[in-house]
């Protein structure tokens, strides 16, 4: 099949849906790649590095279209776009289809396949296809540098000749895969980070990328997060009065806020309120990346950076990926990737729709001339494994106790071996003859040197030690040699074979051993 | 001719050599002097029988000895490692065979002797074990009996059962357990009928009720090993090993030597121990494992989540050439593809830059006790970077990278976490601790027990899959 990347055409997008690495990977698949002139420029991927990767290079984007079977983007198509297409082709791109209804139609009527890249389900298994988480990632870094940019401070607190700098202290709201991105950043560059998030179990998380969750004064049962595709429910207005009333508690102390809280379907809910940006020092910086759905901040602007009365700088760009557009690429047109090669079951160049597949199903919001949106809830359940019981710690009393039964445990045991053993023993000699004890007891006591000696047989030996007792078990030719000189022909070829097959036993035996043994050598 | 005290006297000597050659095998080192105490006590033994009082024969001895000493010289020198443990089994029916011959020779002889004693014919034309046997009174036959006929018995089904464990070591049997309808109950009616065999033969019924039970008991053989599978086979060859012991020692009750039962006593206690550890080594007791088959689990078990993400030979080289400490971990596996001389080159390189590479060896991987161990020493890898399950387990945590290689159950993550899976509380090797797991794996299924390993779909794991030898070789080249 032939895939061609299209160059956006949304201004001010730089991200490109296919680089000269993720088309290596797709020609591995047996696909052809091609792309649009300049497609990849503002990504940093020159034609030259395509053509040297083996991708066609289309001069517009209407050749573009009519050549490739696989259309790959990255903003949703834009109507001319879209008109493009026929019932042949499928588009791969993010197409956000609740928003897009009539673009959506269109590409219905045109009776072209559809798969955007938002509605991958999220579960594990999608994992790397999901390009918001992709997207998200980048976004929660890429705001805390932006932050950086306009503060004007250290982040790191330093004593330096000059005097003492002290660290700043940084705010993540919403603990997703932005929030814990922002955390990471964060705290790599040295800053004091709290973070907060309304489900209580991503505190663990949170606390392992080294940031302080912000625990509320608050009782009562939550969602489980899972059970909404890993996105956090609604919470309940006393929930969000305690979280508000924590937050303007310590409003004035935080140096740089940066929120993520997004809810599906929804207005982002309002978190930081213009009360709380009053509170802030001059020069505190707010990254909102709810922007475009209206902002965590009601103060925000979208897609503009201001500066309100009391000096507080308040961002709202929502086009951090592709302000980092060489990494959101790549990550993104590995997403791409992934994707068709589920598309791509036999790695043999052909395109197969399953739309029983989950994940396949879940992207495909239109096929075969019907709007396949919005999917039916996939099979798997998202996540959400069972929290584990912690095991209890003994204390050194109960230890000692446990030991102490353990070891009146084993010495009844043994007691009552030996008891039981000399029982029979006693049987035994009360009937048979003295010949037979005799040889007994050599027989007990060899037993008893075996098990001590073989104890102490390295691990890593035991093969050798079964090719030894092998041989030295081929010690049965005794047994053959007093019988062989015997008159009875039958009892002469009967021992003359033992004795055959236990030499090759000896011989046999302590060769291969001695072969083993000389193998084992130090360093 | 050497006198009996003198005969003796070698036999004492010959049983202290056998069992400082068992103990120095507590290490490396002196277990290549103890090989040699094995083989000298051996060579005093037979010297001392055969110019002992009571052998004649010599040529046949002579001619017998050569060609059996030829085939061993043979075997040992042609023998591949991974070939083992169809080396040992092989082996272990030549004592079963031969224990039931000389079993038989017993009873000939007795009759032998009878017929000499009742028609009052010259004791002379005896020769030493007949002589032994002229002297026995009632009991002591009746007690010799018994003797004769569990020598008989144990060699029966160590033979039997030998040659099938071979034949499943050596591909040549398909490894999936077989029963026949009736299944154990059909053994116990096998082992009740050689029981009423053995009070018939003792009350004087004939030699034909020794020829039965070994028909019998070799059944019993056949069919027990042939219901047990693959994995479960290190048990069953130490079982086997036990058993030849055994069957010596019966052999040295009948003949009254001395020698024989240390000999039988030393290696039978070795056997069983050997099968104790390994059935520790998967949590299991010893009777289920004989009886064959996974005990049932007792709930559902947990569903496996995720995805087995598969990787190629450039990652793996990237992540390796990152790596400060590595693990490997091989399994049965890694014998099938002979990926062991692939492993060491791999071992050898990233030595060379410095990182520290060890092995961690599950007490059952393989399919014969220590069974790695040898195939890593033939492709030279020191010994003292190949560890022990406890050994290495902790370090896991501080481990860049862990490689499967070839092994599936003793890394299955299930035992520790799902108290509903078939080997929970098997003690695993830890490896999902580590930074990065790669698993080098044939294709998707599931290993011998058909247990489903969560360890496949964690995060922190990649599949490399493929035939070992031929995906180490693609990642040899990229490794710098």
């Amino acid at each position: 099949m032939k895939i061609g990347a299209l160059k956006e055409i949304f201004i001010g997008e730089q991200r490109v849906a296919l680089t000269p690495e993720s088309a290596a990977q797709l020609q591995k698949l047996g696909h052809e790649c091609m792309i649009e002139k300049g497609a990849g420029k503002a990504a940093g991927f020159s034609d030259a590095q395509y053509k040297a990767a083996g991708v066609v290079v289309a001069a517009t984007a209407a050749a573009l279209t009519k050549a490739s079977d696989l259309i790959v983007k990255v903003r949703p198509p834009s109507e001319a776009e879209v008109k493009r297409l026929s019932d042949t082709k499928t588009l791969i791109s993010l197409f956000y289809p609740s928003e897009n209804t009539t673009l959506m139609e269109l590409a219905q009527s045109k009776g072209a396949s559809i798969i955007a890249m938002d509605m991958v389900p999220r579960i594990s298994r999608a994992q790397k296809m999901d390009a918001l988480s992709s997207m998200a990632n980048i976004s929660g870094y890429r705001a805390v540098i932006e932050a950086g940019n306009n503060f004007g401070r250290f982040f790191t607190g330093q004593v330096t000749a000059a005097g003492k700098v002290p660290p700043a202290k940084v705010l993540i709201v919403g603990a997703g895969v932005a929030g814990l991105a922002a955390i990471g950043t964060s705290t790599a560059l040295g800053a004091i980070t709290y973070a907060f998030d309304v489900r209580p179990e991503v505190a663990e998380q949170v606390e392992s990328m080294g940031a302080e969750f912000v625990f509320l004064d608050f009782e009562a049962e939550q969602a489980d997060g899972a059970a909404t595709g890993g996105y956090a429910p609604v919470s309940s207005p006393e929930f969000a009065a305690a979280q508000l009333a924590k937050f303007r508690e310590i409003a004035s102390d935080i140096d740089i806020v940066v929120t993520t809280a997004l809810i599906p379907n929804r207005e982002a809910p309002e978190l930081w309120t213009a009360e709380m940006v009053a509170s802030m020092k001059p020069g505190s910086v707010i990254i909102d990346l709810a922007a475009e759905k209206g902002g965590n901040c009601k103060l925000t602007v979208m897609d503009e950076r201001i500066v309100t009365g009391n000096g507080v700088i308040i961002i709202g760009y929502t086009d951090f990926p592709s302000r980092m557009a060489a990494q959101a690429s790549t990550l993104y047109s590995n997403n791409i990737r992934h994707m068709i090669a589920d598309l791509t079951p036999g790695k043999d160049g052909l395109i197969v729709h399953d739309m029983e597949d989950d994940v396949i199903r879940g992207a495909t919001i239109a096929h075969a001339g019907e709007i396949t949106f919005p999917p039916p809830p996939p099979k798997i359940p998202a996540i959400a494994a069972k929290p584990k019981e912690a095991a209890v710690a003994l204390t050194p009393e109960e230890v000692k106790v446990n030991e102490a039964v353990a070891y009146r445990k084993t010495t009844r045991q043994q007691y009552a071996l030996l008891a039981v053993g000399g029982m029979l023993m006693l049987l035994l000699g009360a009937y048979a003859p003295a010949s037979f004890m005799q040889h007994f007891i050599v027989f007990a006591l060899a037993c008893f040197i075996g098990f001590q000696v073989i104890w102490g047989v390295a691990h890593a030996l035991h093969t050798p030690l079964m090719a030894i007792t092998n041989a030295i078990s081929g010690i049965v030719v005794v047994g053959a040699l007093l019988q062989i000189g015997s008159g009875n022909i039958l009892v002469w070829v009967l021992a003359g074979l033992s004795v055959l097959i236990a030499t090759i036993n000896i011989v046999g035996g302590f060769m291969v051993t001695r072969r083993m043994l000389a193998m084992f050598q130090k360093s | 001719m050497l006198s009996t005290g003198i005969t003796s006297a070698a036999y004492i000597t010959a049983a202290v050599l056998f069992i400082l050659s068992l103990g120095g095998l507590s290490n490396q080192e002196s277990a290549k002097r103890a090989v040699w105490y094995g083989i000298v006590g051996m060579g005093l033994a037979m010297f001392a029988t055969v110019f002992g009082p009571g052998v004649g024969n010599y040529i046949l001895i002579a001619l017998m000895v050569c060609i059996g000493a030829y085939l061993g010289v043979v075997v040992a020198r042609r023998v591949e490692m991974t070939e083992m443990p169809q080396l040992v089994a092989a082996l272990h029916s030549f004592v079963g065979l031969a224990a039931v011959f000389i079993g038989l020779n017993a009873e000939f002889e007795l009759a032998n002797v009878r017929q000499l004693l009742a028609s009052g014919g010259d004791m002379d034309t005896l020769t030493g074990f007949g002589k032994k046997l002229a002297g026995k009174d009632a009991v002591e036959i009746a007690i010799l009996k018994v003797e004769v006929f569990l020598g008989v018995f144990i060699g029966a089904v160590t033979f039997t059962g030998s040659v099938v464990a071979f034949g499943k070591l050596a591909g040549k049997l398909s490894g999936t357990p077989f029963k026949l309808p009736g299944g154990h109950a059909l053994n116990a009616v096998a082992l009740l009928a050689s029981i009423a065999l053995m009070v018939l033969y003792a009350g004087g019924a004939g030699v034909w009720t020794m020829v039965a039970v070994m028909v019998i008991a070799g059944f019993i053989g056949w069919h027990l090993i042939m219901g047990i599978g693959g994995a479960d086979m290190p048990v069953v060859v130490s079982m086997l090993n036990s058993y030849s012991g055994w069957a010596a020692a019966a052999i040295g009750f009948t003949l009254g030597n001395d020698l024989l039962i240390v000999v039988g006593a030393l290696v039978g206690s070795s056997g069983a121990i050997l099968s104790y550890i390994m059935c520790k080594a998967m949590n299991r007791n010893f009777i289920s494992v004989i009886l064959g088959g996974f005990g049932g689990a007792k709930g559902p078990q947990m569903a496996v989540e995720g995805e087995q993400i598969a990787i190629e030979a450039d990652g793996v080289a990237a992540v390796l050439n990152e790596a400060d400490s590595v693990v490997i971990i091989p399994g049965y596996g890694m014998a099938v593809a002979q990926a062991q001389q692939s492993v060491s080159e791999l071992v050898r390189k990233l030595r060379a830059q410095g990182k520290q590479v060890r092995f961690a060896i599950h007490p059952v991987a393989g399919r014969l006790p220590g069974h790695m161990n040898v195939l890593l020493a033939e492709a030279r890898v020191p010994y003292d970077i190949v560890m022990e399950m406890d050994e290495i387990n902790e370090d896991f945590p501080k481990t860049d990278v862990a490689i499967v290689i070839g092994s599936n159950d003793i890394v299955n993550p299930a035992a520790q976490e799902d108290p509903n899976s078939p080997i929970a509380g098997m003690p695993v090797l830890e490896c999902w601790k580590a930074k990065h797991v790669f698993v080098s794996k044939r294709g998707q299924g599931t290993g011998y027990s058909g247990i489903e390993n969560p360890l496949f779909f964690k995060e922190n794991t990649r599949m490399f899959y493929g035939d070992a030898k031929a995906s180490l070789d693609k990642l040899l080249p990229m490794i710098d």
